[in-house]
C-alpha cells in the first residue's frame, strides 16, 4: 500500500546520520572520568603462566590498575560458555574445557588475554600493558584440527581427550554406504573450507560503567544482540543480575556473526569498572580483532557422492573435521552440526545421506558463526561435488542439477530439514539466461585469442534462515529460544514507535521495519521511529543473525500491528457508530467501508489516549506487544553463475561476470535486498580467491593486519547482475525467507567451479591465489 | 611532552595541546569531538579515517596532529554546506552506497577527492574501472562496492 509499503525502494532513513558523520558507534561515547583498558595478550600459542610481575606497569604514567585472571575468578566472575549442547554419537555430552575471561593457568592461543591495564588514556594503557612481565613456560602447540586429533598431539583441555570436543553424526550410515556401493559412478573429493576472519569495519569496543549508588552497570558494546549479551553476562558470568545491567548496542559497524558473542573483553570491562570505580572503555585495534575476534569456517572434509547411470544421486557420505580453536565460543558447537550437516541435501532429492563431524580444539582463535555459518561449508561441498561429478560423467552441469532438483513441497530431507517452498528450476533458468550460459563457448574462444583461459561455474544453493521453532532447537541442544519480540507504540498524535529485539548493524531495519507500518496504515515512513539496541527500552529480543530479522523479527512486528489495528478499528467503529468489521484503514484514514464516514488516523489515536469516549470496558492507550516463534526454518535458495578469465602465465584470475538469481520470498525493499546480495557475494569471492587466516609453524597468526590478510577491494570484484524470483514462505505471515547470507553461501563454489573449468583441473583449494591457480594449471 | 597546535577544521580555527605521538585522527575525535572520522585499521589500509588536509585526501591515522599544524582540514562533518548536503553525500544515499556506515565518511571523503583530481586532470568520463582502481585504499565490508561505484559515478556528475 502506498509509495513506501512492501516492495518499494524506499531510501534509507538511517543514511542521513551516516553520510554526515553523525552516527554514534560505541567508541564515539565518552563518560565523565572515563579510563581505558589495554589487554596483555599471550605471544605464545600454548604456555603455562608463571609469575605475573605488575610492579613496573603499576608505576607507569596514568595507570590506575593492573588486573589478572586470578583476581577475576576470585571475584566470582564465571567462565565463558557455549550455549548449544551437542552430544556425541555414543551419547556423551560435548567435552567443553574451561574458558576464563582472563587466563589463569594456561594460555592456549596467540592473543589469549592474560591481564588488563586500566589507565587514563589509550596510549598510557597500551604502554602500561607493554610493561607487564609474564613468565611463560612454553608448551608444544597444534593449530591444525586433523593433526590435533592424532596421537602424540599436544593436549589443550583435560576434558577433551585427543582434543576432540564431540564425534557426532546425522543420517543413516549403513544406508548411505550401501547406496554408494551400488552406484554407477562415485565422485570422491577432499574439500578444505578455509579459515576466515569476519572483519566488520568497526572493530569491537566496550564502554562499561558501574554506578555504586544504584549498584547498577551500563555497557555500551558492539553487539548484534544486546539482550542475549545481558542474559549471558547475568546468568552465566555473574557480572550482575539482569535488572542491574543495561546493555546498549548503538550504531554498530557491521557484524557478520562476529558480534553475536559475548567476548572476554566486555566481561573484563564491566568487572574492571566496578573494581576501579571508573568507567572503562576498550576499543580493539585491527590486529587485536584478527587475533581475538571469533574466526569462521575451517573445515576439512572427505566426501563421496554416488550416482545411478542416469545421473540421479543415490547416496552421499561426508566425514568432516572442524577446527573450533582454543575455546568453545558461544554458538560454536551448532555451526558444524545443525547449521551445516542439515543442509547437505542441497537443492536435491537425496534419499541416503550420512555425515560424521568431529570438532577439535587447537591453539588458534575460537571459531564460531561467520556470515552463513555452516551453510557456506555445506553448499561449497555439495556444489563442488555436483560440478565435478558432471564433468567426470560427461554430463551437462546444469542438467545434472536439474535432474536431481526437489520439485515437490513440502520435502522432507534425511537430515532433519523439511523444505517448505521453492522453485529451483526457475532460479536456475534465470541465472543461465542472465549469464548467457549458452553463448559461453564464443566468449571462451574470444578470450583464448587474447591468451586468456575463460571458465564458467555454477552453484545452486539452499540455506536455512529464521532459525527455528524454539521447541525444535531446544530439543537439538540450543540453550535459548529463538523467537523475536516487538512492541508497537502509537503516540496520541498518531506517530508510531516500533521497539524491536532485532538489531540493525547495516541491514537498514529503520527503513524496512517502518515500511511495514506504511503498508498497514498508509502512513509515511517519516512518521515511524524504530527503537532497538537498548535493553532499557526494548523489553527483550534475540537479536540479529542467521538472516532472521525479516522472517522472525518482522513477523513479531506484524503480530503486534495486528493487535494495534484491531483495537484502532474498535475505537473507530465506536466513534463512527459502525461495525468494527466494516472499518478499513488506508492512506492514514480510518473509514467505514462503502460510506463517506471517516476519521483521520491521528483522531483515532488521540481518542485512544484521551479516553473520553471509548467502547465500554476498553483500556485507554494504543500500544501492543507480541512475541513470535517461527513454525519452521525458512529456505532461501537460488542459482549463481560466475565467469572468470585466468592468465595462464601468472595464474591471476579476474571475475568477469557474476550473476545471482535468488528466491528470498517476499521482499520488503528490493534496493536493500540487492545490497545484501552484493555484499554477500563479495565476501564469498573474498573467501574463494583472496582471504585465508594462516597460523605459521610457531602458532603465530601471520595474517593479522590488512597488509597481510587480503580483504576484497573495489578492484577485485565486478559489478553484479542480481534478480529475484519469489516463492512465498508459507511459514510466516509476510512470506519472507531472509537474504543476509545467501550471497556468501552461494558464491564460493560458483567461483571455484569457474576457475577449475578454465584450467581443466578439479583439484583446487580456496583461496585460489594466483600461485595456487598457476600450480593447479601446471599440474604441480 | 606536549605542544600547542592550531589549524582550521571545517572552516573554524581550533587550537589544542597534543603529545608528539598524537595522531590527527585522535585530535579530531578525542580533542575536537568530531567522531565522524573513524579508525578501522592500524596500517593505513582501510581508509575509514580519510579527511582532507589542504585540499587533499589524507589518512588521518597516519599523520601526526602536529604535522597538520597550520593546515586546513575538512572532515565529513564539514562537507555539507549547512543543511545542504554535498552532491557526493546525496549520491551515496540515493544509490544505497552504504550499509553499516562505518567506512562511509572515509569513502565519501576519498570519493570527493577522487572526482576533484579527475576534474583537475582534464575530466572526461570517469569509468567504472578508474573508480574501482582509485578506491584501492578504502575497504568496505558491507556493500561489495557495487553501489559505491554507482554512487561515485552519480556524485561525479553532480559535482
Amino acid at each position: 500500500m502506498g509509495m513506501e509499503g512492501i516492495g518499494a525502494r524506499v531510501l534509507r532513513k538511517e543514511d542521513q546520520r551516516f553520510i554526515t558523520g553523525k552516527g554514534h558507534y560505541t567508541d564515539d561515547f565518552k563518560m565523565a572520568g572515563m579510563h581505558y583498558a589495554a589487554f596483555v595478550r599471550s605471544p605464545h600459542a600454548h604456555a603455562k603462566i608463571g609469575k605475573i610481575n605488575k610492579s613496573a606497569a603499576e608505576k607507569m604514567p596514568g595507570v590506575v590498575a593492573v588486573l589478572d585472571g586470578k583476581q577475576l575468578t576470585g571475584d566470582g566472575i564465571g567462565n565463558l560458555i557455549c550455549g548449544w549442547m551437542i552430544h556425541s554419537k555414543d551419547g556423551s555430552p560435548m567435552n567443553m574445557g574451561a574458558w576464563s575471561a582472563l587466563a589463569t593457568e594456561f594460555v592456549r592461543y596467540v592473543g589469549d588475554g592474560v591481564a588488563v591495564v586500566i589507565a587514563d588514556s589509550p596510549d598510557n594503557a597500551r604502554t602500561g600493558a607493554e610493561a607487564v612481565e609474564v613468565d611463560y613456560k612454553v608448551l608444544p602447540h597444534v593449530t591444525e584440527a586433523v593433526v590435533a586429533m592424532g596421537s602424540g598431539a599436544p593436549q589443550l583441555h583435560p576434558e577433551a581427550k585427543n582434543n576432540i570436543i564431540y564425534d557426532w553424526e546425522i543420517g543413516d550410515k549403513e544406508a548411505a554406504e550401501k547406496a554408494i556401493a551400488g552406484s554407477a559412478h562415485v565422485t570422491e573429493m577432499e574439500i578444505i573450507n578455509n579459515r576466515l576472519v569476519p572483519n566488520p569495519m568497526e572493530p569491537r569496543a566496550a564502554l562499561a560503567s558501574y554506578d555504586s549508588a544504584q549498584d547498577h552497570f551500563t555497557l555500551y558494546t558492539t553487539s548484534q544482540n544486546p539482550h542475549v549479551a545481558r542474559l549471558v553476562l547475568s546468568a552465566f558470568y555473574q557480572v550482575a543480575p539482569e535488572h542491574k545491567l543495561r546493555v546498549i548496542a548503538p550504531d554498530v559497524g557491521g557484524g557478520f556473526g562476529s558480534k553475536i558473542y559475548i567476548y572476554p573483553e566486555e566481561i573484563v570491562c564491566l568487572w574492571a569498572s566496578k573494581k576501579t570505580g571508573v568507567p572503562v572503555k576498550w576499543t580493539s585495534d585491527r590486529t587485536e580483532a584478527f587475533l581475538a575476534d571469533a574466526h569462521g569456517r575451517d573445515h576439512v572434509t572427505k566426501a563421496r557422492m554416488g550416482f545411478d547411470k542416469d545421473g540421479r544421486i543415490t547416496g552421499f557420505s561426508v566425514d568432516t573435521v572442524a577446527n573450533l580453536g582454543a575455546y568453545m565460543s558461544l554458538f560454536s558447537s551448532s555451526v558444524p552440526t545443525y547449521l551445516y550437516a542439515t543442509l547437505l541435501s542441497g537443492q536435491y532429492n537425496i534419499t541416503n545421506i550420512h555425515c560424521n563431524v568431529r570438532t577439535v580444539y587447537t591453539n588458534t582463535a575460537p571459531v564460531d558463526a561467520y556470515r552463513g555459518a555452516g551453510r557456506p561449508e555445506a553448499t561449497y561441498l555439495v556444489e563442488r561435488m555436483m560440478e565435478t561429478a558432471a564433468r567426470e560423467m560427461g554430463m551437462d552441469r546444469a542438467e545434472l542439477r536439474r535432474k536431481n532438483f526437489v520439485t515437490e513441497f513440502p520435502h522432507q530431507t534425511p537430515v532433519i530439514m523439511c523444505y517448505d517452498a521453492g522453485d529451483y528450476g526457475a532460479t536456475l533458468d534465470a541465472a543461465l539466461k542472465a549469464s548467457d550460459w549458452a553463448g559461453f563457448e564464443k566468449r571462451k574462444a574470444a578470450a583464448a585469442r587474447k591468451g586468456k583461459l575463460r571458465g564458467i561455474g555454477l552453484s545452486c544453493y539452499i540455506e536455512a534462515c529464521g532459525i527455528a521453532p524454539s521447541a525444535a532447537v531446544g530439543s537439538l541442544g540450543a540453550g535459548v529460544g529463538l523467537w523475536e519480540s516487538a512492541e508497537v507504540r502509537v503516540n496520541p498524535v498518531g506517530t508510531i514507535e516500533i521497539l524491536t529485539g532485532s538489531h540493525s548493524h547495516g541491514q537498514g531495519h529503520e527503513t524496512t521495519f517502518a515500511q511495514l507500518v506504511s503498508e498497514r496504515f498508509g502512513l509515511p515512513t517519516d512518521n515511524v521511529q524504530i527503537v532497538h539496541g537498548d535493553t532499557d527500552k526494548v523489553q527483550f529480543g534475540m537479536g540479529t543473525y542467521g538472516s532472521r530479522s525479516g522472517a522472525v523479527g518482522m513477523s513479531a512486528i506484524t503480530k503486534a500491528l495486528d493487535k494495534v489495528e484491531a483495537k484502532a478499528k474498535k475505537i473507530a467503529a465506536h466513534l463512527l457508530e459502525a461495525d468494527a468489521g466494516d472499518i478499513v484503514i488506508e492512506n492514514g484514514e480510518v473509514k467505514v467501508a462503502g460510506t463517506d464516514k471517516k476519521l483521520g488516523w491521528h483522531e483515532v489515536c488521540l481518542a485512544a489516549y484521551t479516553g473520553h469516549n471509548l467502547p465500554a470496558g476498553m483500556e485507554p492507550g494504543l500500544k501492543e506487544g507480541a512475541f513470535y516463534d517461527p513454525t519452521n526454518f525458512t529456505f532461501p535458495a537460488g542459482a549463481y553463475v560466475c565467469e572468470v578469465e585466468v592468465d595462464p602465465d601468472t595464474g591471476k584470475t579476474e571475475v568477469v561476470q557474476f550473476v545471482a538469481a535468488d528466491d528470498f520470498g517476499t521482499i520488503i525493499n528490493p534496493m536493500i535486498v540487492e545490497g545484501q546480495v552484493h555484499g554477500g557475494i563479495t565476501q564469498g569471492i573474498g573467501q574463494a580467491m583472496l582471504e585465508g587466516a594462516i597460523y605459521d609453524g610457531n602458532g603465530q597468526l601471520v595474517t593479522a593486519s590488512y597488509m597481510d590478510y587480503c580483504m576484497p577491494r573495489a578492484d577485485d570484484v565486478p559489478s553484479y547482475q542480481v534478480s529475484h524470483h519469489v516463492t512465498e514462505c508459507p511459514g510466516n505471515p509476510l512470506g519472507m525467507k531472509g537474504c543476509g547470507e545467501a550471497g556468501a553461501i552461494g558464491s564460493p563454489p560458483a567461483l571455484i567451479n569457474a576457475i577449475t573449468d578454465a584450467i581443466g583441473n578439479n583439484n583446487l583449494t580456496m583461496p585460489a591465489t594466483p600461485a595456487r591457480v598457476w600450480a593447479a594449471l601446471n599440474g604441480k | 611532552m606536549t605542544s600547542k597546535i592550531s589549524m582550521t577544521v571545517n572552516g573554524r580555527q581550533v587550537e589544542g595541546s597534543v603529545e608528539g605521538r598524537t595522531l590527527l585522527v585522535e585530535f579530531l575525535r578525542e580533542h575536537l569531538g568530531l567522531t565522524g572520522t573513524h579508525v578501522g585499521c592500524d596500517t593505513s589500509q582501510c581508509g575509514a579515517c580519510v579527511v582532507h588536509v589542504d585540499g587533499k585526501a589524507v589518512k588521518s591515522c597516519t599523520l601526526l596532529a602536529a604535522a597538520a599544524d597550520g593546515g586546513d582540514v575538512v572532515t565529513i562533518e564539514g562537507l555539507a554546506d549547512g543543511t545542504r548536503l554535498h552532491p557526493m553525500q546525496t549520491a551515496f544515499k540515493e544509490n544505497h552506497g552504504l550499509q553499516c556506515g562505518f567506512c562511509t565518511p572515509g569513502m565519501i571523503m576519498s570519493a570527493v577527492d577522487l572526482v576533484n583530481r579527475h576534474k583537475s586532470n582534464g575530466g572526461g568520463k570517469l569509468t567504472e574501472e578508474k573508480i574501482r582502481a582509485e578506491l584501492e585504499g578504502n575497504i568496505c565490508r558491507c556493500t561489495g562496492y557495487h553501489n559505491i561505484v554507482k554512487a561515485i559515478e552519480a556524485g561525479a556528475k553532480a559535482m
